[in-house]
């Protein structure tokens, strides 16, 4: 069998990218949280909330490290796989990206380490900026990224010379049509993640009568959030979506599984979409509805993925099945938001066996949301790397082999296999410790000193507790 | 846009001093994990990697700024060399994976800690071999079409490019142990006394030999060196009295001018290679000029790296100045 380098490539970057987005999109919600747990320490004195803080200050610390090791694989992926592309958007790309780096280590030479080590060092008030500095910092971060991706999906302020992108506006450039609303969207989704960690971890907590005040308080505070942020997301995912059908009108037909370009188009609530024979199986549909959603109108015009040839064509079972899995879930966590709301009208909330439950388990539901999302978007824009102008593969590297290719991806697989599985552990056995842990005096022994993000945690990996 | 200045030349010089910041400083902390296999007992590892813990990290950011940097300032070299040294790319980011998680872990286990001992010295070795091969490859130069790499996957991989390989995990394990004399006392530092002259001669019987071979697998670098004799001597020369340095240095019992001397060494080798292949960066076909990117680009990201670099330097100082002095067993103190 032939080894394709391109598929292999795209599943590498797939895999090390899915990896990676998980960890950053809680550590960014997770700062602000941290920022307002600090904050109201500050403004009301009461010692709970800086227990609260510390204990979350110690999941930042594991989250942010171990998001760090794989966000160095991500920069030289773009070299290694994707040359021909790095090298013709280097005069955008290069600058955006050291950008991030830049941020990311002014963040953490200045303050991460005054947060996470310097509680006891510093004023309070100095501990809060910091904190309120850590947040803003991974906003920074995050601008950047996504202002890379964004041009991606929608360029913009370029100007193609021999092949080679030139920016002719750095104002452009950065802020593409796309761009508001995909921050907006990402924004929203590390806020969502954060406040669903955070309830499903207290949910936790509270079901075994641990720290009751100190959890109740954090899970009252996280269903707050849930609350607005949830139904927040909907209103903007769907001008996301809006934006999208004005740029990438393939991507959008791909998520509603609609072939043809007419009008009145239903939305399809089930069907096995038939990339070959350019139709759906199976569908269960509502009238009209994906008209009226998209254009406001039932019996609006909606594009169809028969208007491009089929080589221009996104995989469209991929991405209409993400984008239900992202919705979905979405919507799963409006009712639970608003169940709490209920329960929490009866006095119910923080004894109700189901519900807590079921917040501990939807403590997984963002990170697979905004996987989800994530694919939809990139998937959504193949075939293209640069959307209408570079195909991937143009984009990949010419002297790469199908071997090579399949050498490094079953290599990061194995790597971030040993690597994030001890990881992730360490952080269960964080929140096993709970936020009593946080309690204990804790003297710095002089082989953990204050250097490093996990050294703020003072949990053994391979000990029972 | 009119180019006032030639960004490229500061450029140049800003990458060839990130690199040169990495090599010298994440040096002496890989060597800790080369020398790792040989430490005398479980407790001078622990003080091993102790004196190196609250730095590590720092030293690392020198290769992520430069690595971005390249991209930025120079498209050509990031879509060259990366390609080319695929397979070396991968095995350098598992090993720096490896002992960065081992750094975190090690401490924190008990009954799987010699597993992270493991994961720490592997990790180094291949990480610091990775290193030494790219200088190698260097030096060598890259088959290129147009504006991309068409070698083969594993053209890099010669016996030149082993011998760099080797050259730079001894000469790491070089910075590592003369890091020692200076940080630790005792055993520990007895021990890199004793290893310290051996790592010397190894590394200088593999300068010599690259020394020698290079000129013939590169003519541009046989006539710099043997059409005019210039000022270009200078620096091999340079380098053996700085080995003399430490030779010497370390039969007194010196302690910190070992380290300072073999810092030096590392300083000419990398002008000496520099001056060889100066101005081309992806050799034999292209210099720094082919390689740049766009005027406005090098600009734009200039004014931030003007400002974070004297943040990272003094930060790095900073650091430096807390976890002065000897480690002692068990820690700073």
């Amino acid at each position: 069998m032939e080894l394709d380098p391109l598929i292999l490539s795209r599943i590498q970057f797939a895999f090390v990218v899915c990896f990676h987005a998980i960890f950053p999109v809680f550590t960014i919600g997770l700062a602000s949280t941290i920022a307002g747990f600090e904050t109201l320490a500050y403004k009301t004195g009461n010692p709970i909330w800086q227990k609260l803080s510390k204990f979350w200050i110690q999941v930042f610390a594991v989250v942010f490290g171990i998001g760090v090791v794989s966000g160095i694989v991500m920069s030289f992926q773009f070299g290694t796989n994707w040359s021909n592309f790095s090298y013709a958007t280097a005069n955008f790309l290069g600058p955006v990206l050291s950008y991030e780096v830049v941020t990311a280590f002014f963040l953490e030479a200045g303050f991460l380490g005054v947060l996470l080590f310097g509680r006891d060092k510093v004023s309070q008030g100095v501990h809060l900026f910091a904190a309120i500095m850590v947040a803003t910092g991974t906003f920074i971060s995050s601008f950047w990224i996504l202002a890379a991706n964004s041009l991606m999906q929608t360029p913009d302020g370029l100007m193609n010379i021999d092949g080679i992108y030139h920016v002719v506006s750095w104002t452009d450039s950065l802020f593409t049509p796309s761009f508001g609303y995909r921050f907006a969207h990402m924004a929203l989704a590390s806020f969502l993640t954060a406040s669903l960690v955070v309830a499903g971890v207290s949910a936790w907590f509270v079901l075994q009568n641990r720290e009751l005040e100190a959890n109740k308080k954090a899970l009252s505070i996280a269903l707050w959030f849930l609350l607005i942020l949830a139904p927040l997301q909907a209103v903007v995912g769907d001008f996301h979506g809006l934006n999208t059908l004005k740029y990438q009108p393939m991507k959008v037909a791909a998520m509603e599984g609609n072939w043809e370009t007419q009008p009145g188009v239903p939305l399809l609530l089930f069907a096995i979409p038939d990339q070959e024979a350019e139709t759906n199986h199976f569908e269960i549909k509502i009238p009209k509805l994906a008209s009226y959603v998209l254009t406001h109108d039932p019996d609006g015009v909606v594009p169809g993925l028969k208007d491009v040839p089929a080589a221009e064509r996104p995989p469209v079972f991929i991405v209409f099945w993400s984008f239900r899995v992202m919705v979905g879930l979405g919507l799963l966590m409006i009712v639970f938001a608003v169940w709490g709301l209920l329960l929490r009208r009866s006095g119910k909330i923080y004894t109700s066996k189901i519900f807590l439950n079921g917040l501990r388990l939807m403590s997984i539901s963002p990170f697979l949301a905004v996987l989800a999302g994530w694919v939809v978007t990139e998937s959504g824009r193949a075939p293209w790397l640069i959307y209408g102008q570079m195909t991937h593969a143009q984009g990949l590297t010419p002297s790469l082999t199908g071997g090579m290719a399949l050498f490094s991806l079953i290599g990061y697989v194995l790597v971030y296999a040993m690597v994030f599985s001890a990881g992730i552990y360490y952080l269960l056995q964080v929140f096993k410790g709970g936020i009593e842990h946080t309690d204990i005096p804790h003297e710095l022994t002089t082989v953990e000193r204050p250097s490093r993000p996990l050294s703020a945690a003072h949990i053994a990996i391979d000990e029972d507790l | 846009m009119e180019n006032i200045y030639d960004l490229t030349i500061i450029w140049a010089g800003i990458i060839g001093f990130g690199i040169m910041m990495y090599v010298l400083m994440d040096g002496f902390d890989l060597g800790q994990g080369i020398l790792f296999p040989f430490a005398p007992n479980e407790q001078a590892r622990d003080t091993m990697m102790n004196s190196v813990a609250p730095i590590w990290d720092g030293n690392e950011t020198w290769l992520v700024l430069g690595g971005a940097g390249l991209l930025a300032a120079f498209p050509l070299v990031y879509a060259v060399f990366l390609p080319a040294l695929y397979i070396g790319v991968f095995l350098l980011l598992a090993g720096l994976i490896f002992r960065g998680i081992a750094f975190e872990f090690r401490f924190k286990a008990k009954t799987s800690k010699y597993l992270w001992s493991y994961s720490f010295s592997v990790g180094s070795i291949v990480a610091s071999f990775a290193q030494g091969a790219v200088v190698g490859a260097y030096i060598q130069g890259f088959e290129t079409e147009g504006f991309a790499y068409s070698g083969g996957a594993l053209d890099w991989l010669t016996p030149f490019t082993v011998l760099t390989g080797f050259g730079l995990v001894v000469g790491y394990a070089l910075l590592g142990s003369t890091w020692l004399i200076l940080k630790t006392e005792g055993e520990v530092q007895e021990f890199a006394y004793n290893i310290t002259p051996k790592l010397l001669l190894g590394l200088m019987a593999i300068f010599t030999l690259v020394c020698i071979y290079t000129p013939f697998i590169d003519e541009f670098v046989y006539t710099r060196w043997f059409e005019s004799i210039s000022l270009i001597w200078v620096l091999p020369v340079l380098v053996l009295y700085c080995a003399y340095l430490v030779f010497k240095h370390v039969k007194q019992r010196n302690e910190g001018l070992p380290f300072v001397a073999s810092m030096g060494i590392f300083l000419f080798s990398y002008l000496g290679l520099l001056a060889s292949k100066w101005p081309y960066i992806v050799p034999p076909k292209f210099t720094i000029y082919d390689a740049a990117s766009a005027y406005n680009s090098q600009l734009f990201l200039l004014l931030g790296f003007l400002f974070v670099i004297p943040i990272v330097l003094t930060y790095t100082s900073w650091t430096y100045w807390v976890f002065r002095g000897k480690v002692k067993e068990g820690g700073y103190h």
